[in-house]
This record gives C-alpha cells, structure tokens and sequence, in this order.
C-alpha cells in the first residue's frame, strides 16, 4: 500500500512512518501570526522563558485592523513591533504588505512539503503550494515559540476529484462553494482534502488559493493541491528555504474518494448565515444589495480584481450601493495600479481600500448597519461577522460581486461575460 | 479536571459558530476575562451570559464552535463558569483550543439527543460516563497527550511544567 503526501509529510517531519490517525509532536517549519500576536506574546509571556526558541520560523504579518482604528489596536501593533524587535525575530511585515495568507506565499514560505501552522484559521491556504498547513489556536502558536513544537494528529485524506471543464463565467470560487454545499460546513472536519483532477491542475495558482482556503469551510484541517510546474514556476525566485517535492502514491489509501464534475456548474452563492447554504444564482437572482466586497485573502489577487474590472468597466455602481476594493496585498495593489484596473474601479464609483482584511471580520473599514445586505467575495457569512448581526451576506465570485453592484441586486456575472 | 463534573445544562442545535458564541467585533478589543464572559453566545442566547452558573455544561449539536480559530470562544465560556462542554461533534479548531484551554469537550451524538436543556447531568471521566435523566452514555477515553493537557488545566501549565517552569 502506497503512502498520501499527508504521511509522506509527517514521516520525514518525525523521522519514523507514520500512520494517519496517530499523535504526533512536531516542530513546524513556520509559524504564523498577524494581529494577534499581541494576546500570544502575553500568553508566551506566562511560560517564563525569555526568548523564543526558533526567531526565525515565526513569522507575523499585521492585516486585520490596519492601519490601526482605534488606539487599542494600535497598542496592539506598537507591543507587536517591540516585541519583534526583543525577540529578534526577522519575518515581520508591518501594516504595508496586505493580508497574511496572501504575504506569507508572496514571501517565499509557502512551500512544499513544509509543515506551517498559524493562529488562523484559514492557514490552509497554503495547500496551495504544496505545504501542509492548519489552523490553530493562539495558545498554541504561544507554546510553538516557546518550545518549538505542537502535538498533531495525522490526518486521514479525503481526495476530491474535480473533473470536466469549468463553463465560462464560472470560477474557482463557484466550485469552492459547490463543494461546500454538497459536503457541508463540517463534510471535512479533521480531514486533510487533496484537490486533484484535470480541473484542479488547470487551476492557476491564485484559483488554487480560494480552494485552499476555502477547505477551511468544509471543516477540514488541510486543503492541498500536489506541487507541479505551476507550483515550482510561482516559488523558485523566493522560496525562503530548500524544499523537497512530496506528492501522494497511487495506490495510497484515502479515507473517501468524491468526484466533482463541473462541466455544467453556475454561478453559485452562499446565502446567510452559513456557507454550506448554496444555491445557483438564478434561485437568489434579484435580491437587493446595499454593500459589495472584491477582496479578502479568498478573492483578492490580480486574477480576481481583473474580471471584476472586465465588468465594471465603462459601468457604473448603481446609486445607493456601496462597492469596496481591496487588494489581498500591496504586491497585487501594485500589479493593479500598473496595468489600470483601478482607475476603472474608480471611475465605476469603487471605494479602492488599501491591502487588509477590511470589513471581512466586522472590525472597521465598512461595516454592515442592521437590515443591510452584502455580497462579498470572502470565505464565511455567519451572522455578525461584517458588523451588525442584523445584516445579511452572500458569498459569491469576484464576477457576481462586480455585475451585483452594477445593478444593485444579485445578478449573473455571464450576461456581462458572453 | 476534576475526575467527576456535575452541572447545569445549557442546550443548543448545529452548527453554533465562533462568530455567535464569541463576535469578531470584540476579538481585538484587551477584554478583561470577565468582559469576554458577559459577551459570551449574545449573538444566539441572550440569557446565557445573564444566568449561567459555575460549574454549567454545555450540550449542543453538530459541528461545534465552527469558523474563525478565536481562541476567546472558548475562554468567554470558560470564564463563564462552562465545566465541559458535549456535542455531536466539534469542529477540529474548537475542538483543539477547548482542550488547550483545559476545557474537556466530549462528542456522543447518542447523549447530546437524550439530554433535554436545564437538565442536571454528570460526567464521570474516569468511566467514560454522562448520566443523564434518560440513562448512561459512554465516550471514548481522550489520547492520553490530551489528557496530560487537561489534567495540567490546559497548554499554559502543560508548557510551563514541560520548560521546567513549575
Ligand atoms: S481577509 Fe477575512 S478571512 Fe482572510 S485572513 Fe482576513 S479576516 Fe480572515
């Protein structure tokens, strides 16, 4: 029986064969955290040692509340940035690079075969790269850098096969949420997924990135894609260390094997409050919105901005919605800028943000007020979680954000598309 | 963790997520302990913060605790006087952070069905058992890592004797 890249990881981590279901005490190769790498330097600050164990596979990165909106939060990054400074620790990224799941792969971490973990839960986004990634919990990301590891459990594999050919004015996005509401928002809890299949590898690197991430929804504690020339294409001027190249048997064993085809697959969108609520677009077409988002770390990459600047251009929001941008990080904003797409989002009656999270977690930077309704291109839309708990969001594609805002109600991104 | 927990039960459906039981909107805020408790579940129960004692168990469904990795959706509950807390399952974050914060968390589907809200139940942990008014459940014994982690009353302790801090 061959061996999944899952076992293939924690076998040569630990230097044993290791077995998925087992406990096992790892030293991850990084260790993220973003803004609250304030409240873990106070719980690292209770294990009375002085200095973290390894500075240099920490790495923190400020996006959640940047630039800062109130003086609480800017405690917080000023405490951060001292505590960086005492600790030596060298991958710091302050309020300019944009939002950690996307700095963090720009930077060269993601890479694969390595073992990341961060205190978020969308950490997985790094399967995308080939690495083993997964969210944890702040204690834990305190206890990493005290003592350099963390018990794991090794995880079974589900492999989900995607297969077909995508339909135009279909994305990455739309086959994210399709999944999630056939399997459910916990089909996947404490699996990793393997997205493979022709359509995973046609994926470019940024669509692979919005599955990753969004395995985060289906429960799972992993979501990886095998690396192939996409992969080493993306890492091989800035990958921060050597790497090994670990890919799944042929013959391994997977707990459940689910095949996708998506050759017929429409837009899909979330509907509150919960992801695995889906539908196709023609069953939610004509809700009224108030608010659009294009951004977050799911949808905020060059790819994502470009077709909603495709349906934007030469259009306008339509009068009484707002439409927020933000770019996932000062790279992608730069890229943006140069090729023109923010000067049609402008000249659409955009609001251009800078590179963060935005309203994504309801902490500033255009909250929901009660009765309002948003579509947004970000990864969850529990209730609350942009503002008031009075407020609706869809999740949809960066296409369906774009032709939603444009008239004001959801609306099918291929009538602007064929 | 005590061997045996006796309490008060507060029930809940599926899919109770971290925005509802903790909301994003105070994560970043310093909170003190007892602040993060009096938020605790506003979103989805607004008696609980009111009325909750020291020592209550909560019992809810599927996917417990599902969403963001927020580790103050545990610890509002557990300032609030939450002893453990039983569900159909967990999400696997939750799931994680309760055990680090010494919050023993305990799937049995069978139990969660039996066990009516206000209910007072008891957890035998030596056992395996829930008594409930309906009759006994058993669970699965926790890996004996997470044990060692409870047993210190979470990751902090655990750490601080594995540095040789205690
Ligand atoms: S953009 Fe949203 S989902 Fe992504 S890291 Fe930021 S808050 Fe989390």
């Amino acid at each position: 029986m061959g061996e999944t890249f899952v076992q293939k990881v924690f076998s040569k981590k630990v230097g044993k064969k290791v077995v998925h279901g087992e406990i096992v005490v790892v030293e991850p190769d990084y260790v993220m955290s973003h803004d609250n790498a304030a409240p873990i330097s106070k719980i690292f600050a209770k294990f009375g040692v002085d200095k973290v164990k390894y500075p240099d596979r920490i790495v923190i990165i400020l996006d959640h509340t940047v630039p800062a909106p109130t003086e609480v939060e800017a405690s917080n990054h000023k405490l951060i940035r001292e505590f960086v400074k005492t600790q030596g620790i060298p991958n710091f990224y302050d309020i300019n690079n944009g939002i950690c799941h996307q700095v963090l792969p720009e930077k060269g971490y993601a890479l694969p075969s390595k073992i990341i973990l961060g205190s978020d839960s969308h950490t997985t986004t790094y399967g995308a790269f080939g690495a083993f990634s997964a969210g944890i919990g702040r204690t834990e990301v305190a206890s990493i850098w005290a003592t350099g590891e963390l018990w794991m459990k090794v995880p079974e594999v589900h492999k989900f096969i995607i297969k077909g050919k995508l339909p135009e004015g279909v994305f990455a996005k739309d086959v994210a949420l399709h999944i999630i509401g056939k399997i459910g928002a916990d089909g996947a809890t404490y699996k990793a997924v393997e997205f493979t299949g022709e359509v995973a590898s046609e994926f470019s690197i940024a669509s692979r990135m919005v599955l990753s991430n969004m395995a985060a929804e289906m429960g799972a504690k992993a979501g990886y894609f095998l690396p192939d020339e996409k992969t080493l294409e993306y890492v091989k001027d800035i990958a921060k260390a050597d790497f090994e190249v670990l890919t799944s048997d042929e013959d391994a064993e997977y707990e459940k094997v689910l095949e996708f085809d998506v050759s017929s697959l429409t837009p899909q969108i979330a509907k509150p409050h919960t992801v695995d609520n889906v539908s196709p677009i023609d069953e939610v077409l004509g809700t009224k919105i108030h608010q659009g988002l294009i951004g977050t770390c799911t949808n905020g990459r060059l790819e994502d901005l470009e077709i909603a600047a495709k349906i934007l251009k030469g259009r306008k929001v339509k009068s009484g919605v707002r439409c927020l941008v933000f770019a996932a990080s000062m790279q992608e904003y730069i890229k943006a800028l140069k090729n023109g797409i923010f000067e049609i989002f402008a000249e659409s009656g955009c609001v251009i943000m800078n590179p963060g999270c935005g309203p994504c977690l309801g902490a500033h930077e255009g909250v929901l007020a009660p009765g309002e309704v948003a579509i947004s291109t970000a990864n969850r839309n529990f209730k609350g979680r942009m503002g008031s708990r009075e407020a609706f969001i869809y999740l949809a594609s960066p296409a369906t954000v774009a032709a939603s805002v444009i008239e004001g109600e959801i609306t099918d991104p291929r009538k602007y598309l064929l | 963790m005590p061997g045996i927990i006796k309490g008060r039960v507060w029930k809940y459906g599926d899919g109770v997520n971290t925005d509802v039981i903790y909301p994003g909107k105070y994560t970043y805020k310093n909170l003190t302990p007892e602040e993060m408790a009096s938020h605790a579940l506003e979103d989805l129960d607004p008696e609980f913060s009111k009325n909750v004692k020291k020592g209550d168990i909560i019992v809810a469904g599927k996917n417990f605790g599902m969403g963001s990795s927020r580790e103050q959706a545990v610890t509002s509950l557990k300032y609030a006087g939450i002893s453990a807390i039983i569900a159909k399952s967990f999400s696997r974050i939750y799931f994680r952070n309760a055990i680090n914060q010494g919050i023993p968390a305990i799937e049995s589907p069978e139990a969660v069905d039996a066990i009516e809200n206000g209910e007072t139940i008891e957890i035998d942990f030596k056992q395996g058992e829930i008594k409930t008014s309906k009759g006994t459940f058993k669970f699965p014994p926790f890996p004996e890592k997470m044990l060692e982690i409870l047993e210190a009353g979470g990751l902090v302790n655990y750490t601080r004797k594995k540095l040789g801090k205690d």
